[in-house]
């Protein structure tokens, strides 16, 4: 018994260390059927519903108006909230991986606090201080700005359910990378954007990606929240998820499932770009 | 040591107030300020009357209705998550790459496609529904649908949380209890089980939180009939269409009030089980 630890090969192992074949392959079979009927069943049925009328149905589905209006204002969303929060993803990372100061890990709680807000509240609240009754309501409503039902509300909705995902990645790697390298470009003459471009940025740039790859997935999809701000106006503040449903809702099932599979393949693109990350950049991310 | 580390930092490190100010205001505008939007505006008219307005029998079933459903999808996923994430990190199989990377598909996909799909497959004349209603199990539009929508979207926190730490398991332990005469199960029940247990209550509870406030997987599926199948949040959103705000705020504030309790003890639980195993 020399085998390293952590080594996983299963020839050195005898049998009281693991399980009998018999037992594996049914531990084995029973996950998997398992998750082919949580997870790959779903993804049959959204393809197969929306294909079931073929091809040109399908392509009138997602390319007539509103549908295209809604994927539009879905990619403006997306392109409004993560780069906000990558912005803040970072200024935050540096504070709170770089230096040590009172309250550190109160912040760190504070700023996962929306993952445990239901999405309908994340909305309401902006509903709350922008709708007409709100607290800032009257003060919009004379200068012609329109927050709610419009698209400043999708985007601060959406920036409230996505707000921690890339604050999250950075924080763990950076605490873990120190700061001696940026003490040393420092020591070295650098200037502060000198080392954040030159030592700092090349060190988490994997990981940035990452993050914001799921906070854009996160983004694209969310629903709840922007429901409640979005006002459901065809054509105008609709995102794809809403498009969804006000398709279903109105039993034009097919075309529902066809702009639901659009969402779907850029899930599953998601899942292959998140992988590719986790594989080939194992170690610049911070827990992988 | 701390404090002279501190002012070191300070010195030569910049961009600390820059980046500190930076977070707290955009922290503030988009989190704490609407928060506090919410909690204040339920108390608009009094905390008796928020009292009455959570305290109706229809909100009450939803609470009900939204935490219980959420504990039992919770921990049932804690079974096959840990079942799944065994055989992930274990067993070698043909196609286990792209199975691990499946596991994240109900984060990935959004929660209203989640929601159409799911009532596809369970409706009477669905997929999966028209032969499992005829045995008499009625999934969509009834509790055991919304039971199904949180499964699915509770599944990858636990499977992502165990899967490291079974994956960073040193085997001497295993090897220790094997040597010593315990058979299989007895190691996975007294040696792996305690080990996972952190882990497990961690997943446990991101599975749970998601649940309770999730909305989109839910809708479609739920029937939404009010004291039997209407989740909070759906109760939120009606409250809204009635332009209650004040209904619908005294909600929020009453679902974050009680979630925050139930993480406090689920937090509590694993500082406990963490410590009881070192």
């Amino acid at each position: 018994m020399s085998a390293t630890p952590n080594t996983r090969d299963t020839t050195w192992r005898d049998t009281t260390l693991t399980e009998t074949r018999w037992l594996r392959y049914t531990l084995t079979a029973v996950a998997l059927a398992f998750l082919a009927l949580f997870l790959i069943l779903p993804l049959v049925v959204v393809f197969t519903e929306a294909l079931r009328v073929g091809l040109a149905p399908y392509f009138s589905a997602i390319t007539e108006p509103d549908a295209v209006a809604a994927l539009k204002l879905s990619l403006l969303v997306v392109a409004m909230a993560v780069p906000l929060n990558l912005v803040f993803g970072l200024f935050a990372a540096w504070a709170i991986a770089k230096f040590r100061f009172p309250g550190r890990s109160f912040l760190t709680s504070l700023i996962d606090l929306p993952f445990s807000v239901s999405p309908v509240i994340a909305g309401l609240v902006y509903v709350l201080l922008f709708g007409a009754h709100g607290w800032f309501g009257t003060w919009f409503a004379d200068r012609d700005i329109q927050v709610i039902f419009a698209l400043p509300g999708l985007v601060l909705a959406t920036i409230f359910v996505t707000f921690p995902f890339v604050a999250r990645e950075l924080i763990p790697l950076m605490e873990q990378q120190g700061t001696d390298e940026e003490l040393a470009a420092r020591t070295l003459g650098a200037s502060g954007m000198q080392m954040f471009w030159r030592v700092t940025l090349p060190n988490i740039k994997w990981a940035l990606l990452y993050g914001s790859l799921l906070c854009s997935a996160r983004a694209l999809g969310e629903f709840g929240a922007v429901s409640v701000v979005s006002g459901h106006i065809r054509g105008e503040t609709n995102t794809m998820p809403l498009q969804v449903e006000i398709l279903y809702s109105e039993y034009s099932i097919q075309a529902a499932f066809a702009v639901a599979s659009l969402l779907a393949l850029s899930a599953l693109l998601t899942l292959a770009l998140k992988a590719l990350l986790e594989w080939r950049f194992a170690r610049e991310l911070a827990h992988h | 040591m701390a404090l002279l580390s501190i002012g070191l930092q300070r010195r030569t490190l910049p961009g600390f107030g820059l980046a500190l100010g930076v977070t707290l205001t955009y922290l503030s505008i988009i989190v704490l300020v609407p928060l506090t939007a919410l909690v204040t505006r339920s108390f608009d008219e009094g905390f008796m009357d928020w009292w009455h307005t959570v305290t109706t029998p229809r909100v009450l079933a939803s609470f009900r209705l939204s935490f219980g459903v959420s504990f039992a999808a919770a921990a049932v996923d804690m079974v096959f998550g840990t079942l799944a994430a065994w055989v992930l990190v274990r067993y070698r199989f043909p196609g286990r790459r792209i199975v691990d990377a499946l596991v994240d598909l109900p984060f990935a996909l959004p929660t209203a496609v989640a929601g159409i799909t799911l009532t596809a497959i369970y409706a009477g004349n669905g997929w999966l529904g028209q032969y499992l209603e005829p045995m008499g199990l009625t999934v969509a539009y009834t509790r055991v649908g919304i039971f199904v929508a949180l499964m699915f979207v509770g599944l990858p926190f636990i499977v992502r949380t165990v899967q490291p730490v079974l994956q960073d398991l040193d085997a001497e332990f295993e090897e220790a209890a094997a040597s010593l005469g315990a058979s299989r199960w007895q190691t996975f029940r007294r040696v792996l089980l305690p080990t996972l247990l952190p882990a497990l209550l961690t997943g446990f509870t991101l599975a749970f939180a998601r649940a309770v406030g999730e909305y989109g997987s839910v809708i479609f599926i739920a029937g939404n009939k009010p004291m039997i199948s209407e989740i909070a949040p759906q109760l939120i959103i009606i409250k809204l269409e009635e332009y209650d705000y004040v209904g619908a705020a005294g909600i929020g504030t009453a679902m974050l009030l009680v979630s925050f309790l139930v993480l406090l003890v689920l937090n509590g639980l694993q500082r406990w089980a963490r410590v009881g195993h070192r």
